[in-house]
């Protein structure tokens, strides 16, 4: 039962339009007593005490660390030693970072491990949804299958393909031994030096193909019939209408999905972790895994505050300019 | 509004009462790793609640993650654990940084001497600054890495036949690495019993410690150091001496020859599950596990033997093992030194060894029956004279996964050469010790 109302609703009462039947339904809903504290606020104030507390919790989470970490950046604090004063560096953090060759390798392992994943997933992506978008019988049924490994937890991803490559009773060692008649025991995915980088990719590519399918599925979907119709008119082959009328207008989100997929693998570290710990040696050991150990194992953390801004400016810097082509490419 | 007021008034004092009671409710809480030895704990400890009323809560991790879970405790002044038995490495840090309550006055006031309990337990789980009398734990497990063999494989006669007469000596456990390396390439790819088996599992994981406690039980014999016994921190000559060099290259050839594939990025359980799955012939691990092995139904009693770390130039094993501290932030302080108090007396001593835990009082270790009271005891002990440990500085976390890095780098990443990484060793760890202010 609605509350006694004594706000004046009389004007919104005979109002039939849905938003003014909703409005009224939350007025005559709201008690009378908050009715009254808010009948002298202004609209402007009522706004601020709606989006006040998302502010401060957006400071509290976001902004404030990200200022402390600028901060941390700028010293030699680290976690560990807090009894210990903290002195100002300046940027010897960040010089140290940009002078350090393992940072440098391992943002040339991430490099690698970004471009050769985004490479084969967004082919293999598009490659699927071109026939998903088929409708053969039983494609939702496919659909459903292909979706299931980015419903996975990274974690039990990286675990299960640890159990899957490993030598002596990995499946997918005994798969490839089946397929070309080698020694199931003869190479080691993630622990021969050649291989280690390409079993992340390829865990990686597992993963998250159909993530770029559903993208590229959903720029296919939006391409209009009539265009096809048109082609068909002019007597466009079937090539000629997949390079100028579906790759062009796939493009667009094809760009979307590199730009998601680049910046979670470049900040990729759970599947990693779990596949190979950055080994052999340090042949997979992507950025994010220098930046944990640096912070959180040697408790470097004024130099691991400088490594984590270093990365921030680049995603966003790189993200930004991405945006803009993206945007201007939309433009054309 | 009144209404929401005495609301939020309710619900503060709910939240303050309930913050307050758990210091007055709370079981005492023992941290540490999730381990056979840690079992035993929880057994042992039953007899301390029937004697004082003191209830006991154990938070355990796996090792793999146990220095990362508890160090960020310490670290975040938590108050999760009231005792700690924490790595022999955590002690200049934890000391340093106030994380443990200094014990000297309380073992003063309880009659506790240290020199109840093996000297080598003393400086590497209680003492910081080394070799000085402030102690900061009491030796609460004894470790060392050792070594588990196949008795059984090893007794067969015609093994036994065909190693005589290729090597030209009777195929028993190795005294010194070069008998390991033979006895172990005798084994690798050996069909046993219709099984490819192989030679020997040693540590080699890259994200924690197990390379680097691995790779010292080889480097110590050869002759590594970690200073200069005359001039502190300065490791040129030492940790890239000739012999450290070949100790190294040593570890990466029985790397390459002896073990099983896959063996990149293993540790503690790996090994466990390699020999009890009868994979392998000798097997490297902590001691603290081998009470479980020689119970094991398919590997263990009569097929299952040890000896100690063999030797080369000189002897030399890893140390292992952990003395139990009292945390500063623990707000049952009092009850946490009863419970290190209880842990002390000689009875529970030797209880703790009798249920798998291994002492390190004087009075369990050199009573004359303690050799022969399990078939690895002699060995444990024999380990515990040799046993070296890395260093235990409070930056020790930066300094171990420096050497993670260089050790897997150059042995499973085939990266450089064996002077190359022990040099790049040197350079990694000097830059930690100056930015410490110990070396100029």
């Amino acid at each position: 039962m609605l509350p006694a109302c004594s706000f004046p609703v009389a004007s919104i009462v005979n109002d039939s339009s849905a938003v003014t039947q909703i409005a009224r339904r939350a007025a005559l809903s709201t008690p009378a007593q908050i009715r009254r504290g808010l009948r002298g606020l202004s609209d402007r104030a009522i706004t601020w005490i709606f989006i006040l507390p998302t502010i401060i919790l957006l400071l509290a989470i976001n902004i404030f660390p990200l200022i402390w970490t600028i901060y941390l950046s700028f010293t030699n604090f680290r976690a560990n030693r807090t009894s210990r004063a903290t002195e100002w560096v300046g940027l010897d953090n960040y010089r140290s970072v940009l002078t350090d060759p393992d940072i440098w390798r391992s943002m040339q392992v991430t490099a690698n491990f970004v471009i050769w994943s985004i490479g084969i997933e967004l082919v293999l992506g598009f490659a699927l949804a071109l026939l998903i978008d088929k409708r053969f019988r039983g494609h939702s049924l496919w659909t459903t299958v292909i979706l299931l490994p980015m419903m996975l937890s990274p974690a039990v991803v990286g675990t299960f393909w640890t159990f899957l490559f490993q030598p002596q009773t990995g499946l997918f060692n005994y798969t490839v031994a089946f397929l070309s008649g080698v020694d199931p025991s003869s190479f080691q995915m993630i622990g021969d030096v050649p291989l280690a980088p390409w079993a992340i990719v390829l865990v990686d590519a597992w993963m998250w193909t159909p993530y770029v399918m559903l993208i590229c599925l959903a720029g296919l979907r939006s391409i209009p019939d009539s265009i096809y119709e048109a082609a068909e008119v002019d007597r466009a082959s079937s090539w000629r209408q997949f390079w100028t009328v579906t790759v062009p207008m796939v493009l667009p989100f094809l760009m979307l999905a590199v730009l998601f997929r680049a910046i979670e693998n470049f900040k990729m570290f759970d599947m990693v972790n779990l596949l190979t710990s950055g080994g052999p040696g340090s042949t997979t050991e992507v950025v994010s895994i220098t930046l944990k150990r640096e912070a959180f194992e040697k408790w470097r953390t004024g130099y691991s505050s400088a490594l984590g801004i270093i990365l921030f400016v680049t995603v966003f810097g790189a993200a930004n300019i991405y945006v803009k082509a993206l945007n201007a490419m939309k433009n054309r | 509004m009144i209404k929401l007021r005495k609301w939020m008034v309710g619900a503060a004092v709910l939240g303050m009462s309930s913050a307050m009671t758990p210091a007055q409710a709370k079981d005492l809480t023992l941290c540490w790793a999730a381990w056979d030895p840690a079992n035993a704990l929880v057994e042992l400890s039953k007899d301390f609640t029937t004697k004082t009323g003191i209830a006991m809560k154990f938070e355990f991790v796996p090792w793999t993650s146990f220095a990362d879970r508890f160090m960020n405790e310490l670290n975040s002044k938590g108050k999760l654990c009231d005792l700690l038995i924490g790595d022999s490495q955590w002690i200049g840090g934890a000391a340093e940084n106030g994380h443990y309550v200094k014990l000297n006055d309380f073992f003063a006031k309880e009659g506790i001497k240290m020199s109840d309990f093996m000297p080598a337990t003393v400086t590497g789980y209680s003492e910081w600054p080394k070799n000085t009398p402030n102690y900061w734990a009491l030796p609460a497990m004894g470790d060392s890495v050792g070594w588990a063999y196949r008795k059984d494989w090893f007794s067969r006669p015609e093994l036994r036949a065909e190693f005589k007469k290729k090597y030209g000596h009777d195929l028993v456990p190795p005294q010194t690495w070069a008998e390991f390396k033979q006895i172990a390439e005798f084994f690798q790819a050996r069909d046993i019993d219709g099984k490819k088996v192989y030679g020997a599992y040693i540590f080699t994981e890259r994200g924690s410690e197990g390379i680097t406690m691995g790779v010292t039980n080889v480097l110590y014999p050869y002759g590594f150091k970690y200073e200069d016994p005359k001039q502190p921190y300065h490791m040129q000559g030492f940790v890239n001496s000739a012999g450290a060099v070949q100790g190294l290259e040593f570890y990466k050839a029985l790397y390459k020859c002896c073990t099983a594939p896959g063996l990149t990025n293993a540790y503690m359980s790996e090994g466990l599950d390699a020999f009890k799955s009868g994979q392998v012939a000798m097997m490297m691990n902590w001691f603290a596990f081998f009470p479980g092995l020689y119970k094991d139904p398919n590997v263990g009693g009569a097929k299952i033997g040890f000896f100690v770390n063999p030797s080369e130039k000189t002897r030399g094993v890893q140390l292992g093992g952990q003395g139990i501290s009292v945390v500063s932030y623990s707000e049952r302080k009092d009850d946490a030194l009863k419970y290190i108090k209880w842990f002390a007396q000689t009875d529970v001593q030797k209880k703790w060894w009798s249920l798998g835990g291994y002492s390190c009082s004087k009075a369990v270790l050199q009573d004359p029956n303690f050799p022969k009271s399990a078939p690895f005891a002699a060995d444990f002990l024999k380990s515990m004279e040799m046993v070296q440990d890395f260093w235990a500085e409070p930056t020790y976390a930066t300094l171990l996964l420096d050497m993670q890095k260089r050790i897997h780098d150059y042995v499973v990443a085939d990266k450089g050469t064996a002077k190359e990484a022990l040099d790049l060793l040197i350079t990694d760890w000097t830059k930690v010790f100056k930015e410490e202010g110990k070396l100029k």
